[in-house]
């Protein structure tokens, strides 16, 4: 594979980092400031797509900056895989962007120049992890990420927040010291080396017990994957604004620990380890678990961000499940539910702020006959639900049919059942909120008050109306991910 | 048995410097009066200025200085047997370390007058308790 | 020119005695002197590290008198190293702490300097000396200044404190000197170089035994490692904040780069790790004083105690790397020596301004200190970040180094302590930072209140300058940690 040196990685992730001190500078002028964001934001992207058809065309970029020991260095490589998560990653955030704006705004929140500071911060981590070359630079990446998106989660520093907090600290920051630290310091140790290559780094040093070992501490301790019993940080965050729940968890954190997961797998122990030490299967479980006790706590959820949290729970182990059924067409299904996943996601997150923005409502019940006055917000609410559950014609659904056949591909038919009995647990939660909003009885309904369309401010309708339509859009033409993928993964 | 005591009578010299260290660290350790500790602080100190002076010596010699060394006529004709002198060396090592003792000593006295000063008391358990009294710390 | 290595360690001696004698006449001038005696210091070290790394080490031989009866500094890579860190942090600090000696010491400041410089020329003269004797007076001189820094700050309990640290400083040093009393016995020499040449055929030998654990154990004393740590903790606290910014960062490290140095200088690692067997001991040691230290640190409610427990939870981490026996865990604890003087210096000049504006650091005074003085708080924060071990700090990079030695030695449980440490020091530290961030400022808060300003208090200019760059140089040092190690480190290791 060919490999070209260019600092446009470098550059990409710092164009947010530089925006910084201008932002801060800006603080007085919020219009100046909101400006510069976006100008970060679209350089980002525009720096992103222009290293897409080079790698399209199945050559790689690279760039070492510091040599910390041998085969440990910080650098960056950009292949197929990380190429299709920093996209969704930079178009999401100019989104994103817009959104966070109209909610700040909308609800004359204190503090904006620190959250959009720390915002740009977690991006420029993200796009970091996405591009990193070894396991030294995406733990290195993650662990900013982190603390990164503290000051976000505990935006509003009230005493919620601080418990909040602290329970997200601990179940990021002490698994990836407790866990991921001597578990990559331990595979420099055995092997001399951290970067990711497409048949692993290990020549025959491991034995079975050892490889489950390193496994698990890697699957458990990129906690971020909210791969329970570690997920709790996740409904936590919800305290968070929305701008911050929908981009960070659901597209940024959560998706970084992920993908830093897919590249153990793949990078790390390589596919054909994994078969022949028959490990697929333990992750495979390990990740059925997650999605089917999520899906039903999500059932008993009412507040409407703690039940999206709680499918992100579960979709983002679909993700794992699809890297460790370790066959191509599983492979393809979990790695690109990162995208399909983020931008369902990310609308119906979206649709949650807008319904607060607009109604001040947070909880499910409260939402009847919601759909006649914000019509637009539900029915986008209504596509990222199909994309999530797996329902044509959204991304979705391109992923879960993937993901099907790839239990079929691997042999692993029991698994199949939990696929779908989880999408209709995702069904469950999903669509009684769609249809009692735009079939329940209002209270301007009860009293007979004609009803009028008071959507939230152009501001939070536009962006979820985008990614509802990419969303579908990615339905018909999801072969440039496809693509990514195959390349970057060599399948 | 008979060689312990021989080991003993041999190296007296040895054995009282380490009981003298060892009455020295006594009274630092487990005398209450802040005076007493500084005394013990420099039977202690003294102790080991002590053993390095004895590791120069050397049976039958004499101390080491030469008899008409600058100027004189007949100076440098006679040979000089080291064995004759006793070593020199520690001796000048213990100077530096005789100041230093000195010095420590010295400051150790004018923070016990500032101590006392204070607290107008110098047992370390009343000095404990009176500062429990003067409240939280900066 | 031939003489740097005797500028680095003359001149503050110099400076010393004219910021004295300024002190008694002319008192505004000892300021300038002492900043200029430092200013050179650092100077020659920079060019003596330079020259060392291009054309090797540096034999000087003060006044030219030829060893082993003269005394010889011996420059190689490692003092070098250490010698351009003492010099730069004692520089530096010197110029934050203008103003910090102003208001705690206003009326002795000339005496102030004096005392300060000859601490840095004790501290210079330790590291670049290649004389055992030496070394002791050197300790000696370096105890004694902060004997005497110590009783000047808190009026209470400094002076107490100090007659504590006192009698046990004492006793460390008086066993190092006793152990090199053992050595000349045997060896008739008191040059290191020497005297490694002459034990290379005495391994079996029972005084060379005793001379070295007593020199390690009076080392040991004066580096705070635990159980002789007791020390530390009321010295550091009750001592003027611009003497705790220089002798946290520095004293107990260059007793770390004593400890090194006899042991590959003097002795020899195969003495010890051969002959002796006590490596598995003391690696066991420094696991318990590593995690004795992070613990006790839980336990404290004001900052600046908190902040001594945990440099000895960082001492435990140098002297198990150095014991682990692999060139992997030497690396680690000579580039902590580094990474740690470093992160501890950034802690204190962040701690030094907190205490210059609140005169108190219970941790109930720092309330909403974010918002009050955000420059400051950075600072500590990316300190902070650097202990707990966050790359791209440098404090990852030498827990990188420790872990990876103790896995390749097998001593999986330092590795765990280091894992440990690293954990409590994250709830330490998110602690302070919850208090600073989440206590509620008087302006009033939350939704609705955007436009809040809150007024900030910062600390002097010349704090928060020293304070970037030294916040700069902890992710630069961690970054370039692979140029450190191969330029300097491995190559002394050779």
């Amino acid at each position: 594979m060919e490999t070209i040196i260019s600092i446009k990685p470098l550059l990409a992730v710092l164009v947010s980092l530089f925006v910084i001190p201008v932002l801060v500078s800006s603080s007085g002028k919020p219009n100046v400031r909101e400006s510069w964001i976006f100008v970060a934001g679209a350089v980002k992207l525009v720096l992103v797509l222009s290293m897409l058809p080079v790698i399209l065309e199945g050559k790689q970029i690279a760039l070492t900056l510091f040599e910390i020991a041998p085969g440990a260095a910080i650098a960056f490589r950009v292949d197929g895989l990380g190429m299709l998560f920093a996209i969704v990653a930079a178009s999401l955030y100019i989104v994103t962007s817009i959104y966070s704006i109209g909610y700040m705004r909308g609800l004359n929140e204190h503090g904006q120049t620190r959250f959009v500071s720390f915002f740009a911060l977690a991006i420029s981590a993200t796009i970091g992890a996405a591009f990193s070359a070894n396991l030294l630079t995406l733990y290195l990446f993650y662990e900013i990420l982190s603390l990164a998106t503290y000051p976000l989660v505990t935006h509003h520093q009230d005493a919620t927040s601080r418990i909040s907090g602290r329970r997200y600290l601990t179940f990021i920051l002490g698994t990836s010291i407790a866990l991921v630290l001597p578990a990559m310091i331990y595979c420099y140790h055995v092997t001399g080396t951290l970067e990711f290559s497409t048949a692993g780094i290990f020549t025959g040093q491991l034995s079975k017990p050892a490889a489950l070992v390193l496994l698990l501490m890697f699957v458990f301790g990129f906690a971020k994957a909210g791969i329970m019993p570690f997920h709790t940080w996740l409904p936590a965050a919800m305290v968070a604004p929305t701008p911050v729940s929908a981009l960070l968890h659901a597209v940024a954190v959560v998706k970084v620990g992920v993908f830093s997961i897919v590249r153990v797998i793949t990078g790390i122990f390589g596919v054909d380890l994994l078969a022949d030490f028959n490990l697929g299967v333990v992750v495979m479980s390990i990740a059925s678990v997650t999605i089917l006790v999520s899906s039903c706590i999500a059932l008993s959820q009412d507040e409407l961000k703690r039940r999206l949290a709680y499918s992100t729970i579960s979709q983002l182990s679909y993700i794992i499940f699809g890297v460790a059924l370790l066959s191509p067409q599983g492979l393809t299904g979990g790695v690109i539910h990162i995208a399909m996943h983020a931008f369902g996601k990310i609308t119906l997150f979206f649709c949650a702020g807008a319904i607060f923005v607009a109604t001040g409502k947070k909880y499910i019940s409260q939402m009847q006959g919601l759909g006649k006055k914000m019509p637009f917000t539900f029915a986008a609410f209504f596509v990222g639900a199909l994309g999530v559950i797996g329902l044509p014609p959204t991304g979705g659904f391109y992923s879960k049919w993937n993901l099907i056949l790839g239990t079929l591909e691997a042999q692993q038919t029991i698994f199949m059942l939990v696929l779908l009995v989880s999408s209709f647990l995702n069904a469950f939660y999903f669509l009684p909120i769609v249809f009692k909003a735009f079939f329940g009885k209002s209270e301007e309904e009860d009293n007979k008050t004609p009803v009028k369309i008071q959507e939230a401010n152009l501001c939070l309708v536009i962006p979820l109306i985008i990614t509802a339509i990419i969303s579908v859009v990615l339905f018909f033409y999801p072969t440039m991910f496809v693509n990514l993928i195959k390349i970057g993964l060599s399948i | 048995m008979t060689d312990l005591l021989t080991l003993i009578v041999a190296k007296y010299n040895y054995w009282l410097y380490v009981i003298l260290m060892m009455i020295g660290l006594y009274a630092m350790i487990a005398k209450n009066n802040l005076i007493k500790k500084l005394v013990g602080m420099n039977i202690f100190q003294t102790a080991i200025i002590l053993f390095y002076v004895s590791i120069g010596y050397k049976r039958d010699a004499t101390i080491p200085i030469i008899q008409n060394a600058h100027g004189g006529n007949d100076a440098h004709a006679a040979v000089i047997h080291a064995a004759d002198y006793i070593n020199p060396l520690p001796h000048v090592l213990m100077l530096t370390a005789i100041v230093v003792s000195v010095a420590t000593f010295g400051v150790a006295m004018a923070l016990a007058v500032r101590v006392y000063q204070r607290y107008q008391t110098l047992e370390e358990d009343e000095l404990r308790m009176r500062l429990v009294d003067i409240g939280p710390e900066k | 020119m031939d003489n740097y290595p005797a500028i680095i360690v003359i001149t503050p001696l110099l400076a010393a005695l004219l910021a004295g004698i300024a002190a008694w006449t002319e008192e505004r001038l000892s300021y300038p002197i002492a900043l200029i005696g430092l200013a050179v210091s650092m100077f020659a070290a920079f060019k003596v590290l330079m020259q060392v790394i291009t054309s090797g080490t540096i034999n000087y031989r003060m006044a030219g008198w030829a060893p082993p009866m003269g005394i010889e500094y011996t420059i190689d890579l490692l003092n070098a190293m250490v010698l351009l860190i003492v010099a730069s942090i004692a520089f530096f600090n010197l110029i934050a702490s203008y103003k910090s000696v102003e208001q705690e010491t206003n009326d002795r400041a000339g005496s102030f300097y004096a005392i300060y410089l000859l601490f840095v020329t004790g501290l210079l003269g330790v590291t670049a000396t290649g004389d055992l004797f030496n070394l002791y007076v050197l300790i000696e001189i370096t105890s004694l200044t902060s004997y005497t820094m110590v009783a000047l700050g808190d009026r209470d309990r400094g002076p107490l404190a100090s007659l504590n640290y006192i009698f046990i400083g004492v006793i460390g040093a008086s066993f190092y000197l006793l152990g090199v009393g053992y050595l000349y016995l045997k060896t008739g020499s008191l040059n290191m170089v020497d005297v490694a040449n002459i034990l290379s055929g005495l391994h079996g030998s029972s005084t060379i035994l005793v001379a070295f654990i007593l020199c390690m154990l009076g080392i040991w004393i004066k580096m705070a490692l635990f159980p002789m740590h007791v020390w530390l903790p009321n010295a550091y606290s009750y001592s003027p904040v611009a003497f705790a910014r220089i002798v946290a960062p520095l004293m107990t490290k260059v007793m770390v780069y004593v400890m090194i140095r006899l042991m590959i200088t003097v002795f020899g690692l195969d003495y010890i790790f051969e002959t002796l067997n006590l490596s598995e001991a003391v690696v066991w040691l420094a696991t318990i004083a590593v995690l004795a230290g992070a613990v006790m640190a839980l336990a404290q409610k004001n900052l600046k105690k908190m902040l001594a427990y945990i440099i000895v939870c960082e001492i435990g981490y140098m002297v198990g790397g150095a014991w682990m026996g692999n060139q992997l865990g030497m690396t680690g604890a000579i580039l902590h020596i580094l990474n740690d003087a470093l992160m501890t210096f950034a802690l204190f000049l962040a701690v030094g301004s907190m205490v210059y504006k609140l005169k108190r650091v219970d941790f109930i005074d720092l309330k909403g200190l974010f918002g009050k003085m955000p420059w400051t708080m950075a600072g500590f924060v990316l300190a902070a970040f650097s202990i707990i071990g966050v790359p791209p700090t440098c404090g990852f990079f030498s827990k990188w180094y420790l872990i990876l030695g103790a896995f390749e030695a097998g001593a999986y449980h330092f590795a765990a302590a280091l894992v440990i440490s690293s954990l409590i020091c994250a709830v330490l530290f998110f602690k302070v930072f919850e208090i600073c961030f989440f206590e509620p400022m008087p302006e009033g808060h939350g939704h609705g209140d955007s436009s809040s300003h809150v007024t900030i208090e910062e600390a002097p200019l010349s704090m928060l300058i020293v304070s970037g760059l030294v916040s700069i140089s902890l992710i630069v040092a961690g970054l370039y940690s692979g140029t450190i190690v191969n330029t300097i480190i491995l190559p002394f290791l050779q």
